[in-house]
């Protein structure tokens, strides 16, 4: 083939290279392979008959855009998006562009599984990033069994789940728990906890186990638990029996709405959280977009990521995320995690060598991603992630301090024993 | 309750005592605009939450405003957010009365649906214009925290805000209704439409004007809410059901019915959540007031209307 002669030294061409060289550029040009020759074929990678091409890879997006959950999902949508620019950038996935095709689960359940069973049967995505709330998530998981789909969920949740068609990129609940109350205890020398959440599964499961924690592990006292509907705006009454039981640690699951109403109230009563310890498992800087920076100083968050981390990967991530979708945006856990889905779908496609959803959920376990921005995570054969818990102290400007972060990487463990 | 001294069991209950009344007039000032809706033309406003957000994104454009521009005159912002939240909730009720409403006046079920879809249009209308996150209100200084009364008692300075916008609500509301020529008339159509168009009331036009006053009373509420609760585009929802519920179970048409109601709620509320639990105040709440409705299926108070 006339694409393997030299077409080097074109500084004085005779007529004869000129002419090599064109014919070079027409064959490349129609056999776009040739120039890629480490692309592997279709048929090797992709048995099952998923979306994949030559040049391209369909995955989808199933998020709500519209509807209450808005407001939590958005960030969500952007870090997937961002991810996916990157992978592009840097020459996709086994030679392939990733396309993506994004979906509104409008914060509707039976939509969300409708929208899912869409992108698997219709669209044949390889991979899925979606979902927000557990029962977003409850709708699509048989959906994404009976199909066989790959879904990345990214949000913490309350565990007691485990799928070979889902890898969680978020926490499960220990994770998240444990170590934050540890250090409570040992730092701060609490002995009495008052527990509040809204009332649902996630706050009520996971105020379970960190009940079972305080009381079983650390032979603490917990001297309150109360839950709210969700929306509830009202909380002085509350706030009045706080201040009589005076707690050492108020641990607040609230959500939503509701959690603008609770700090704003609590700021109001004249409960100051710089010298009130309050730690919370449900306030990223995205929430405090909306309570307002003013109204949680000095609380405390358990998370495994805040924007304001310190490290390589982190200081690249965040300019990057901004650079796309603006200065004022903030980047909360969850929209970290959404983050790490589409990257570590590509590592592991790397290293199943195939779209294949059976060999990529086998060949998950394992996988590590150093580039995530909350400096590397491995997932676990329960297909949950390992990750290090940190716990952060709010800031007038609505960022976080990093005050503690563990040692080591935290074992997911979905099916906590003695917590149930 | 024990193990504590007399002491500080006395200031909770003054405390106490006075969320209550927070919370009370939290509902009044929810529950006005719509009572007013109701009570005169028989159409439930299912978009009366979205009226309060569109006062409550005013009250974070003001803010932006002064604190930019007239940085000088922040500490005051939130009055003149109050006035462009009436004006604003308020004007768009007359237009919504103008295109919508008015044309499904003899179909009370249509309305309901239709307001219903109107509060779709705006949530996702608030959504596309001020993005899909929260916002945070900021509040001037003197607004926030507590006076400390006592060395246990702290009364929230926004709860007595709050309580004071309240209760001048109402006075005007209860003076504009049976003081002023314009209250004359709504009262008569209230009693009798037709006979009221016969003597000369222009209806069409009492109906748009306490459309709008109740929009824009929806308004103001919302502005007010921006101290207590959040500023989103689904916020609106949070307050709905509170609301219907102090209106449908004060007696449509009354407006002392609908502050005997809110009274009768939120201390009821406020009390059991300080014994119970929070989710268990409202499943009680919820229970007393579908008793008493059995009971007296028009509400605490009710018109004597001829039908």
């Amino acid at each position: 083939m006339s694409s393997e002669k030299p077409t080097g030294n074109l500084l004085v061409p005779t007529r004869r290279q000129l002419l090599a060289g064109a014919a070079t550029l027409s064959a490349t040009a129609m056999l776009p392979n040739l120039a890629r020759a480490d692309v592997p074929l279709t048929s090797a990678v992709n048995t099952t008959g998923l979306a994949v091409t030559d040049t391209e890879v369909t995955v989808g997006i199933l998020h709500s855009v519209t509807g209450t959950m808005a407001i939590s999902e958005t960030g969500s949508v952007e870090a997937e998006k961002l991810a996916i620019d990157q992978i592009n950038a840097q020459g996709g996935v086994l030679g392939r562009k990733i396309k993506f095709i994004q979906e509104d689960g409008a914060s509707d359940w039976p939509t969300f599984a409708e929208k899912a069973k869409k992108l698997l049967v219709q669209d044949k995505c390889a991979a899925v990033m979606g979902c927000w709330t557990s029962a977003s998530r409850k709708a699509v998981l048989p959906v994404f069994e009976q199909y066989n789909g790959m879904l990345y969920y990214p949000t913490f949740y309350e565990g007691l789940e485990q799928s070979k068609n889902v890898i969680y990129t978020g926490q499960e609940a220990t994770q998240q728990i444990l170590a934050g109350l540890n250090w409570v205890e040992k730092e701060k020398g609490a002995k009495t906890f008052y527990l509040l959440g809204s009332d649902y599964i996630w706050p009520r499961t996971s105020n379970k186990i960190a009940r079972k924690h305080i009381e079983n592990v650390l032979k603490l006292k917990v001297v309150g638990e109360e839950y709210f509907p969700l929306g509830s705006t009202q909380f002085n009454s509350v706030i009045n029996k706080m201040k009589l039981v005076k707690p050492d640690v108020i641990y607040a699951i609230i959500v939503g709405g509701s959690n603008v109403a609770f700090y704003k109230q609590l700021k109001a009563a004249g409960i100051d959280l710089t010298k009130q310890t309050l730690m919370t498992i449900s306030v990223t800087e995205d929430e405090i977009l909306g309570i307002g920076g003013e109204n949680i100083v000095g609380a405390y968050a358990c998370m495994k990521y805040f924007q304001s981390l310190d490290n390589p990967n982190n200081k690249a991530f965040v300019p990057a995320f901004k650079k796309m979708w603006g200065e004022k945006t903030v980047i909360g856990d969850v929209t970290q995690a959404a983050y790490l889905g589409p990257w570590l779908w590509k590592l592991t496609a790397e290293k199943a060598g195939s779209f294949d959803i059976d060999k990529i959920a086998a060949a998950s376990p394992g996988v590590e991603f150093k580039g995530a921005p909350e400096g590397y995570v491995r997932i676990h054969e329960n297909h949950h992630l390992w990750s290090k818990t940190r716990v952060g102290r709010a800031r007038l400007d609505g960022q976080y301090d990093v005050i503690y972060e563990t040692a080591e990487l935290m074992e997911p463990n979905p099916f906590p024993k003695g917590y149930q | 309750m024990f193990g504590y001294s007399l002491g500080e069991l006395g200031s909770i209950l003054v405390m106490q005592g006075f969320s209550g009344l927070i919370l009370f007039s939290v509902y009044l000032l929810m529950a006005l605009g719509l009572a007013i809706i109701f009570g005169q033309m028989g159409v439930i406003n299912m978009a009366h939450g979205e009226f309060m957000i569109l006062g409550a994104y005013m009250t974070y454009f003001c803010s932006h405003l002064f604190a930019s521009y007239l940085p000088g005159l922040y500490a005051g912002y939130f009055f003149v957010a109050m006035i462009v939240a009436f004006i604003a909730s308020g004007t768009a009720g007359l237009i919504v009365e103008w295109a919508l409403i008015r044309r499904l006046y003899a179909r009370p079920l249509d309305t309901l649906l239709a307001t219903w879809g109107l509060s779709l249009i705006m949530q996702q209308a608030f959504r596309s214009g001020f993005g899909a996150r929260e916002v945070g209100v900021e509040l001037p200084p003197w607004m926030m925290g507590s006076l400390q009364v006592t060395d246990t008692i702290e009364v929230q300075i926004n709860g007595l805000f709050v309580m004071g916008l309240t209760l001048l609500i109402t006075a005007g509301v209860a003076v504009l209704m049976f003081k002023s020529r314009w209250g004359l008339q709504v009262r008569s159509v209230m009693a009798n439409r037709t006979m009221a168009g016969a003597v000369g009331i222009d209806t069409r036009r009492v109906d748009r004007l306490t459309f709008g006053l109740g929009c824009g009373i929806a308004g103001i509420a919302g502005s007010a809410f921006t101290m207590i609760g959040s500023t989103g585009p689904t916020a609106g929802q949070l307050y709905i059901v509170d609301t219907f519920l102090v209106v449908v179970f004060g007696g449509a048409q009354s407006l002392l019915g609908t502050i005997a109601s809110a009274l009768t709620i939120s201390q009821s509320q406020s009390t059991l959540e300080f014994f119970l639990t929070g989710s268990m105040a409202k499943v009680i709440t919820l229970l007393i007031v579908i008793g008493i409705l059995m009971l007296r299926p028009q509400g605490l108070f009710a018109l004597k209307v001829r039908r």
